[in-house]
């Protein structure tokens, strides 16, 4: 009943159970006994059975649409809520058949707690089973077991027993332990909400009491941290990583390691709207954060504390069900969602196929090797790019998954414990490469396939301005977000390629044209190519510019100012050059044409290396957002 | 957490994937409580802002001062907004009550044609709106992430199963995705929230002094105010807690017959 002042607390329970079992009858019931229908909502219930000529059915109130009125049935899962004095409640009601399964899972996976229910004529059915195995699978801890329909077994004590012996017994095989069992009339109101007359023999509670003897689950403060991020907001000149605290607490000044890219930095702010300021957020929260350190982070990456990171692996274990239409195959692409971060994956090695409903394994050999509709299966995937995670048993929120089978989330898993290596290393980059391409293939194909278009990031500069430092660190950086790339080294192509080459003003041009048709190619076949070379003269760079598809070339400019990279000298080249060693030096004795319209500019001498990296990075992934082809 | 705080932490985590994931997003903007508060807990998502337009389907039979109310926050709140009309069956007059349409038709080419016609002249795929589950049974059964097909119909028989806050963000050309960042709020809620943030919402949900109120907000031939002396929101809320009558009892639309709201909503209601 709706008491005057205000709950302080919500809690959401799921009705599941077989068909026919009487879920949405127990529902309609509850609501009565409790004095929480609307007025007038119980005549009107009587009245529209009774323009239809059929009897007057309780589960009329929660099934609410036509459909499910005509066949008696219920087929999608809704929500109702009611009030005790302690707290208010959502209470979920699931379907029993087994058709629609998978919205009994969406009602249960938004539950706290759930109520079971099995009839007592019929005793325990296939769908008592399965809900029972995807209760737990779905995380849900707290059951309790309502054996309804007691009238049609004259409400005997034995029968109960029984079926409370068996129940328990594969409950226990698949680790679940219910709080109670509770034998029931929904029909006729027997230990809903006032105790039955009828089963004198029941000394225990009825259902509204246990239910007040659920409780809340929160979020738990005392994990390591997990913040995924979900976007970056550019509303003014800051950057604000969104997301949502998943488990433990953040603060300012906490140094967060964002995985998987592994790179560092400190929460200078924690933002939000309208709200009491406050300089740290704990779990559950949807909160913005700045950095001090500007690094390249975008929505994928999960901010930890340096000392408990998550895992960064291509490989898990999961235990998964299966609800899609089309079989869950072995060789075949799909996506894999786990928090903000969604990556393509495939099966690598299944262990078992389960039938949830008799908890026999499925036997299947070679092609047949697939995970049906409605299955349970303990597998091993493997996706395309390392995945932060943790153990489901560990952090739930980043411990569980979901598949995409072309358009629609077809099934869901949670990870298994096992003995993952800490960090990644590279013998885990390994991609399985079991994708094939047919016929003639597109830049735009090639841009989806690979999640980014290809580019030639040309940078140019002085001796001694960065450009070899940069080089390398964003391809490792590019590489590590799983982005197709490769440098184009001038050595290398000096021993191959271009050893025909001298250094006379012909062959300097001859050298750059070159260079220029084999990063074109590379950007062609979809990488991203990064080259590192002085080219000083303007005419040079703008032929390799016309060479590449509009907008693919990037130029940018290293710029540090000439003292600066002469006091670096890294190879002691300046210090030859003033010496009059080497003739024609770039800067000392040849000209250097700054770039006048070069994409982007870093500034070496203000700028870390990271920083730049981070510059060039971001200045690619908004070119692709632009061209829409990030995944 | 309280539980109002868990309940607008999910709409905001709702909000900011639909921002992340469709190109073309826009809100529906009704002028009622519900979508006042839904574009409060937008500017709570995006820091102050509201980074997409908000919709207005004017049937044109809006209670006066919630146009007014409309074009003052639209002011105050630097809002981008969109406006659309059936024009044509205004023009024809083939509305309720003068025209031949029933309450039911009259809903379906003013609101549910009006919408369609702004999603296909502006090409939106994503649509946020402000219902809630308790609002009425076939609401009970939306997902936040709710697909429409090309006709802007709503397959209830076959909905995508939504766990873990993994939502239906990939759609067939030509389709698109209602949001529902309110889903899981009830009627009081949104009230003690209202309270809570201090929002201002349309005065016409106050008892005025023949003690008559609106619980909820539509077009003035078919909504209809209840007896109420509820005149601040404290007072909405006490009233609320101890209530039998149901939000939409005003809505004359629904009463048509059994399954008239639900038809309604097959076919593209909001």
């Amino acid at each position: 009943m709706k008491g005057l002042s205000a709950p302080s607390e919500q809690l959401k329970i799921v009705i599941v159970g077989h068909v026919d079992h009487g879920k949405s009858t127990f529902v309609g019931r509850l609501f009565n006994d409790t004095g929480s229908l609307p007025d007038g909502k119980l005549d009107q219930l009587k009245k529209i059975a009774e323009t239809r000529g059929v009897p007057f059915e309780w589960a009329n109130l929660m099934d609410g649409l036509q459909a499910e009125r005509d066949q008696n049935i219920t087929i999608d899962t809704a929500q109702i809520w009611f009030s005790t004095k302690k707290r208010q409640y959502v209470i979920i009601d699931a379907p029993g058949h087994k058709e629609f399964l998978k919205n009994m899972v969406t009602g249960a996976a938004n539950a706290e707690a759930a109520l079971l229910l099995i009839d007592a004529n019929e005793g325990i059915q296939e769908n008592s089973r399965r809900h029972g195995y995807l209760l737990n699978l779905l995380g849900i801890r707290q059951i309790a077991v309502l054996v309804n329909k007691m009238d049609l077994v004259n409400y005997s004590q034995e029968r109960f027993d029984e079926i409370e012996k068996e129940y328990r017994e594969f409950l226990t095989t698949v680790g679940v332990t219910p709080k109670v069992f509770i034998p029931i009339s929904a029909y006729h109101g027997q230990n809903i909400a006032t105790k039955s007359d009828k089963m004198p023999w029941w000394n225990g509670s009825t259902v509204v009491d246990i239910l007040d003897q659920f409780e809340v689950t929160d979020r738990p403060l005392n994990q390591p941290l997990r913040f995924p991020i979900q976007d970056v907001y550019r509303f003014d000149e800051r950057r604000i990583l969104a997301g949502r605290v998943e488990a433990g607490s953040i603060k300012v000044g906490d140094k967060l390691l964002f995985a998987p890219s592994n790179k560092v930095s400190t929460v200078k702010t924690i933002e939000r709207w309208s709200a009491p300021q406050s300089d740290s957020a704990q779990a559950g929260e949807s909160i913005g954060i700045t950095l001090t350190e500007q690094i390249f982070v975008e929505r994928g990456a999960v901010a930890a504390l340096e000392t408990a990171p998550p895992y960064e692996l291509t490989k898990f274990k999961a235990r998964l069900f299966w609800l899609g239409r089309a079989p869950f195959k072995k060789g075949r692409p799909y996506k894999l969602k786990l928090g903000t971060q969604e990556v393509e994956c495939h099966i690598d090695d299944i262990e078992k196929i389960i039938d949830a409903s008799t908890l026999e394994t499925i036997h299947r050999e070679g092609k047949e090797l697939a995970i049906g509709r409605h299955e349970v299966a303990e597998l091993t995937l493997r996706t395309k790019r390392p995945v932060a995670f943790d153990a489901h048993s560990e952090i739930i929120p980043t411990g569980r998954f979901v598949i995409v089978d072309g358009f629609d989330v077809s099934g869901g898993g949670i990870i298994a414990a096992d003995n993952y290596p800490r960090r990644t290393s590279d013998s885990l980059h390994k991609s399985g490469n079991i994708f094939w391409s047919d016929g003639k293939v597109t830049p735009q194909q090639r841009a989806v396939r690979n999640g980014h278009s290809g580019y030639v990031v040309w940078l140019t500069g002085l001796s001694g301005s960065g450009k070899s430092t940069i080089s390398v660190d964003l391809e490792r950086e590019l590489f590590n977000l799983g982005k197709h790339t490769y440098i184009l080294d001038g050595d290398n192509i000096r021993h191959g390629l271009n050893k025909d080459l001298g250094f006379s003003p012909e062959d300097r041009k001859e050298n750059i044209r070159r260079i220029g048709e084999v990063a074109k190619l590379v950007a062609d076949a979809g990488a991203i190519c990064i080259t590192a070379f002085i080219s000083p003269y303007r005419e040079d760079r703008e032929l390799v510019r016309q060479l590449v598809p509009a907008g693919q070339f990037i130029e940018v400019f290293v710029n540090a100012p000439l003292e600066v990279c002469e006091q670096r000298d890294p190879k002691g080249l300046y210090s030859k050059a003033r010496a009059g060693e080497i003739k024609e030096f770039t800067g000392i004795s040849a000209p250097y044409e700054a770039p006048e319209k070069a994409e982007l500019e870093v500034r070496t001498d203000e700028l870390t290396v990271q920083e730049c990296v981070a510059k060039i990075v971001e200045y690619l992934d908004l070119r692709d957002s632009d061209s829409q082809v990030s995944i | 957490m309280d539980y109002l705080s868990k309940l607008e932490n999910q709409s905001i985590y709702i909000m900011r994937e639909a921002f992340n994931k469709f190109e073309n997003l826009a809100m529906l903007w009704s002028i009622g409580k519900d979508s006042t508060v839904l574009l409060w807990l937008a500017r709570k998502a995006f820091l102050g802002h509201v980074p997409f337009p908000l919709v207005h389907v004017d049937t044109s039979y809006k209670i006066p001062s919630m146009i007014e109310y409309r074009d003052k926050l639209v002011k105050d709140w630097n809002l981008q907004l969109v406006v659309g009309q059936n024009k044509e069956v205004l023009d024809e007059g083939r509305t309720y009550p003068n025209g031949k349409a029933t309450r039911v038709e009259c809903c379906g080419m003013l609101k549910k044609d009006g919408l369609k016609a702004v999603l296909d002249k502006h090409n939106y795929t994503g649509v946020i709106v402000g219902v809630r589950r308790d609002e009425d049974p076939t609401r009970a059964k939306e997902r936040y992430f709710s697909p429409r097909d090309k006709n802007m119909e709503w397959n209830v028989a076959d909905q995508p199963p939504e766990l873990w806050d993994q939502f239906k963000t990939d759609y067939e050309k030509g389709t698109h995705i209602r949001i529902h960042p309110l889903l899981h709020w009830t009627e009081l809620n949104v009230w003690e929230y209202i309270e809570r943030e201090n929002i201002t919402v349309s005065p016409l949900y106050y008892a005025n002094e023949k003690g008559e109120r609106y619980r909820s907000l539509g077009c003035y031939p078919c909504t209809f105010p209840v007896k109420s002396n509820a005149s601040n929101v404290a007072e909405i809320i006490q009233e609320l807690r101890t209530t039998k009558i149901s939000e939409r009892s005003g809505r004359a639309q629904d009463k048509e017959s059994e399954d008239a709201f639900e038809k309604l909503r097959r076919d593209g209601y909001m």
